[in-house]
């Protein structure tokens, strides 16, 4: 992935492109690259895959199994990201499923097989809306193809009225399952809650964010006029799921449902992003609708890496007491200083405190929605407040107060964990202090997508 | 060559006695032989140059599509001959007379796919269903093995009278038995009053429904597939099907294709019934042969789905499903006779209980049959489902299109219930664990499995060739007949 980062020369389009005709019948093709906007998702993911991997877990007797699928899984989000071909596009995300619910299932704790169940019906339910999304896309394209830059070339449902209307809705609630945006995101609590430490983190950091790729790869890039008329609605969603997302993440008394609603609250920032530049469309104003895209992507971004450094978080604390509940917990901050250090710092990420990464995406996510959408902004900006509270609340019960009796010898944060978790808290701090680094890469696609 | 198939196959039961032990590898031989002879034949058909030809005062018709049903037909017969071979000794029922019977039935099924008239159809039928009838009653010391045999008998009658009923009133209507006859005589002609001729579609719908066990005429099919001996079920649920769908698509897709008004509309409640009724009441069985009986009832939809498109893309894909379906049912269902052990009786979901620690590598194949039967990419099933929905889409049935979908995700449910059942632990000391016998594995079974499985993943990942076989398969209907 370093090597990727190097390689890639910012012209803001598809590079670095590898390409093998697959079912020529179909025209369907083994085609992948990058540009600014897979990039940093592909290099967030192999971070957190390697964390994941290493972060210690219990096996139940079953290493190579584990490891196989979290490998498998692996490859399967890196193929999303990395896709150029709308068939292998799915193919990935697909199969991404199968291996995240033998994760579940298998290695989960409570009612996992149920989760994981309730996970994987949803979500294929999502994937196949969106199946049929991608013919209606296929069928329309002309000459017929799968190609990701053929088809954002050719536009091929511009201004054709019901069709293109009913292939956006696809995509909509396809990847909005997947997101996952409010009327369809129960599936997320219970999945995340069961779920071993390292496969939620994979499943927040990463999963989700294929939903919120395929907003800006396939609805923003290949339907963009389509979009613009759907925008408002898709950014008042996205509004009552970071609202919503936030109330619900307050009334928790669990770690991990807490985590798991913040995150529906985070996505949603992401989709207003998107929605805010899709609506300036052709000729609103550019700049701000640049401004919500690079700040939609670093919100991925930053959200994958803090949502996933909680999560393995939280696995610690279950390994340790076998328990989500937050009255449970307490005064952990004398036992544990590394491990309470670790949980505040991306704690105040996620509530976007300054200096860290939640705050540089959520201000760009905010400075250019005010533009485009004053008032949805403005109702977003509640749930900034709701997420302070919520994250403050949950530190303070479970790190600050008296310490229970039967914590008494809670262990601190091992040598593996410490050296997991460190290179994606740096990774946290420095896009917070400097995210030129980033940004710019993400600007040169960026700007192409909303200047066009 | 096409005739060649039928002479191989008669060959085999005219052969006398082969040595003891040997029946089942001279099944697959003469299966294998068969498809070496289809191959041939398929070279021949799709030469430019010489093209589809009919035989026998073209009643038989050798083309893409029936030389297409014969790969598969044989295929399913190789398969579930391996699979009865160790069955069979399990049992005590050792012999040729089960081997026999597959093969007359699956000649019964390749006439069905090579007929180029109704009568030939019928006589097809008789000869695949006649033989199953007595294979379903093999296990004779179970009773639910008989009562099954009986049911389909009865039930399995009454189909055949409707299809000859329709084929009566088809005759009526256009003065002809023969498909080339059929589609020139309603080429030319206009009917007038063409009631007749729209009954006969019914019944003949009803006869070849029942075959490949479309809702509402399925009610057979989770009775006879519990019952019968599980290899013969594999054997029902790929060849016979197979045949049924030959017969189905042939006589509509391209007989009657002029008239694709008239009875697209039936085909579409048929799927959709079909998928709907097959996808939720999988959903409530406790027995998985049950459960794989009515998932076999939703795939029989999908290939319906490609049906109804009427468009050669739909064909196509209702040709890949079969042919990639029968891989995974003849998988599926050869699990199940393992895990059935003796008596064949054990198939609840409890059997299946930490299968996968007792034998791993029997849990992984079941598991990929069961994800390509949901429709998972990376494996056969998927690029099916994709086909016909494809297809579908193409013809702006979208909302046929979207139920298929939504029966789709309630399939996976099932699917996933059994793998969840492998996968779960089975925690030590637990009784139930305790008393979970050991499931032997025996060379043949695994062989068939193995080629199911490769067929299932190879496919998935590299479907090319597959894709184009199917698409080069397309009935020729309308031959130069006299």
């Amino acid at each position: 992935m370093a090597l990727a980062w190097a390689g890639y020369d910012g012209s803001g389009g598809f590079e670095l492109v590898e390409s093998v005709p697959w079912i020529p019948t179909l025209g369907v093709g083994y085609k992948v690259g990058l540009d600014g906007v897979s990039l940093p998702l592909a290099a967030m993911t192999a971070l957190l895959f390697l964390v994941s991997i290493a972060y210690p877990v219990d096996l139940r007797g079953r290493a190579r199994q584990y490891f196989a699928a979290l490998l498998f899984l692996e490859a399967a989000s890196l193929g999303v990201f990395l896709a150029l071909d709308l068939f292998l596009f799915y193919v990935f995300f697909d199969v991404s499923l199968v291996g995240m619910y033998f994760l579940i299932a298998v290695w989960g704790h409570g009612d996992s097989q149920r989760s994981a169940l309730k996970f994987f019906l949803y979500t294929l339910a999502g994937s196949l809306a969106m199946l049929l999304a991608i013919l209606g896309l296929y069928l329309s394209s002309e000459p017929r193809t799968f190609d990701m830059a053929e088809l954002i070339r050719q536009q091929p449902l511009d201004g054709d009225g019901l069709r293109a209307a009913l292939v956006f809705l696809g995509f909509a609630v396809g990847l909005g399952v997947k997101t996952p945006l409010v009327p369809v995101h129960t599936w997320l609590p219970p999945a995340h809650v069961d779920a071993p430490g390292p496969a939620s983190a994979i499943l927040a950091g990463v999963l989700l964010k294929m939903g919120t790729y395929g907003y800006v790869r396939i609805l923003l890039s290949m339907m963009p006029q389509t979009y613009e008329r759907f925008a408002l609605p898709l950014a008042i969603v996205a509004t009552v799921s970071i609202v919503y997302g936030a109330l619900v993440s307050l009334a928790q008394t669990n770690l991990k449902r807490l985590v798991a609603y913040s995150s529906v609250n985070h996505m949603g920032y992401v989709i207003l992003g998107i929605s805010a530049a899709a609506a300036a469309g052709v000729d609103g104003d550019a700049r701000a609708a640049s401004l919500a895209l690079s700040g939609a992507t670093l919100e991925m971004v930053a959200h994958g890496l803090i949502t996933g450094a909680l999560f393995l978080l939280a696995g610690s604390v279950w390994s340790r007491a076998e328990t989500y509940e937050l009255d449970e917990l307490g005064g952990l901050a004398g036992r544990a200083p590394a491990m309470t250090g670790a949980v505040v710092l991306a704690a105040f990420a996620s509530l976007g405190l300054p200096g860290l990464a939640g705050f540089v995406a959520e201000f760009q996510i905010f400075a250019g929605t005010f533009a485009i959408y004053p008032a949805v902004a403005a109702v977003a900006l509640v749930g900034l407040v709701i997420t302070a509270a919520l994250f403050l609340r949950m530190i303070q019960r479970a790190f600050l107060g008296a310490l229970p009796e039967r914590w008494a010898s809670w262990p601190e944060l091992s040598r593996t964990e410490t050296l997991a978790l460190a290179p994606v808290l740096a990774l946290i701090v420095l896009i917070g202090v400097a995210p030129a680094w980033v940004l710019d890469v993400i600007d040169t696609t960026a700007s192409q997508l909303v200047g066009r | 060559m096409g005739g060649a198939l039928f002479l191989l196959t008669a060959a085999a039961l005219a052969s006398g006695r082969p040595p003891r032990g040997f029946y089942a590898l001279f099944t697959v031989i003469t299966a294998v032989l068969a498809m070496v002879g289809s191959a041939l034949a398929w070279g021949r058909v799709t030469d430019p140059a010489r093209g589809a030809y009919s035989a026998i005062g073209d009643a038989i018709m050798v083309d893409g599509f029936s030389v297409f049903f014969g790969i598969v037909i044989t295929v399913a017969i190789a398969l579930a001959a391996l699979l009865a071979d160790d069955y069979l000794r399990r049992e005590g029922l050792d012999g040729p007379e089960l081997y026999v019977l597959m093969l007359l039935s699956g000649t019964g099924g390749l006439v069905m796919a090579m007929a180029n008239d109704l009568i030939v159809v019928f006589l097809g039928l008789e000869t695949l269903s006649i033989a199953l009838y007595v294979m379903a009653g093999f296990q004779l010391r179970r009773l639910e093995s008989q009562e099954s045999a009986i049911k389909y008998f009865v039930l399995g009658s009454f189909s055949s009278a409707f299809l000859l009923y329709g084929i009566a009133l088809v005759y009526g209507a256009t003065g002809s038995t023969n498909f080339s006859r059929i589609a020139d005589f309603l080429a030319d002609n206009l009917l007038a009053a063409n009631g007749l001729l729209l009954a006969g579609f019914a019944l003949l719908l009803v006869g070849l429904g029942f075959k490949v066990a479309a809702v509402p005429f399925h009610v057979w099919t989770p009775d006879v597939y519990q019952g019968a001996p599980t290899p013969v079920t594999a054997f029902l649920a790929s060849a016979s099907k197979a045949a049924g769908f030959a017969a189905l698509l042939r006589v509509f897709l391209s007989t009657f294709d002029l008239y694709r008004l008239d009875w697209r509309p039936i085909m579409w409640v048929l799927a959709v019934l079909t998928l709907v009724v097959g996808s939720f009441l999988a959903v409530v069985q406790t027995d998985v042969k049950r459960m794989l009986a009515y998932s076999s009832i939703s795939h029989a939809g999908f290939v319906l789905v490609g049906a109804e498109a009427a468009s050669d893309r739909g064909l196509a894909g209702a040709l890949f499903y079969l042919l990639a379906y029968t891989f995974m049912v003849v998988g599926s269902f050869g699990v199940a006779t393992l895990v059935g052990r003796r008596g064949d009786a054990d198939h609840s979901l409890p059997a299946y209980r930490g299968l996968s620690q007792r034998r791993p590598l029997l849990a992984l194949a079941f598991t990929v049959f069961l994800l390509a039967q949901a429709g998972v990419p990376l494996t056969s099933g998927f690029l099916a489902k994709f086909y016909v929905i494809g297809a579908a889409v193409e013809a702006e049935s979208y909302a046929l299109a979207l139920i298929a979908m939504i029966s789709a995700v309630v399939s996976a449910f099932v699917y996933l219930r059994i793998t969840v059942a492998m996968y779960m632990t089975v925690e030590e000391g637990d009784d139930a664990a305790a008393a979970l016998p050991f499931v032997r594995v025996p060379p043949a079974a695994a062989l068939s499995l193995g080629i199911a499985l490769v067929f299932t993943v190879v496919v998935g990942l590299v479907p090319s060739p597959v894709v184009d076989f199917a698409r080069d398969a397309l009935p020729v209907l309308v031959s130069a007949g006299p």
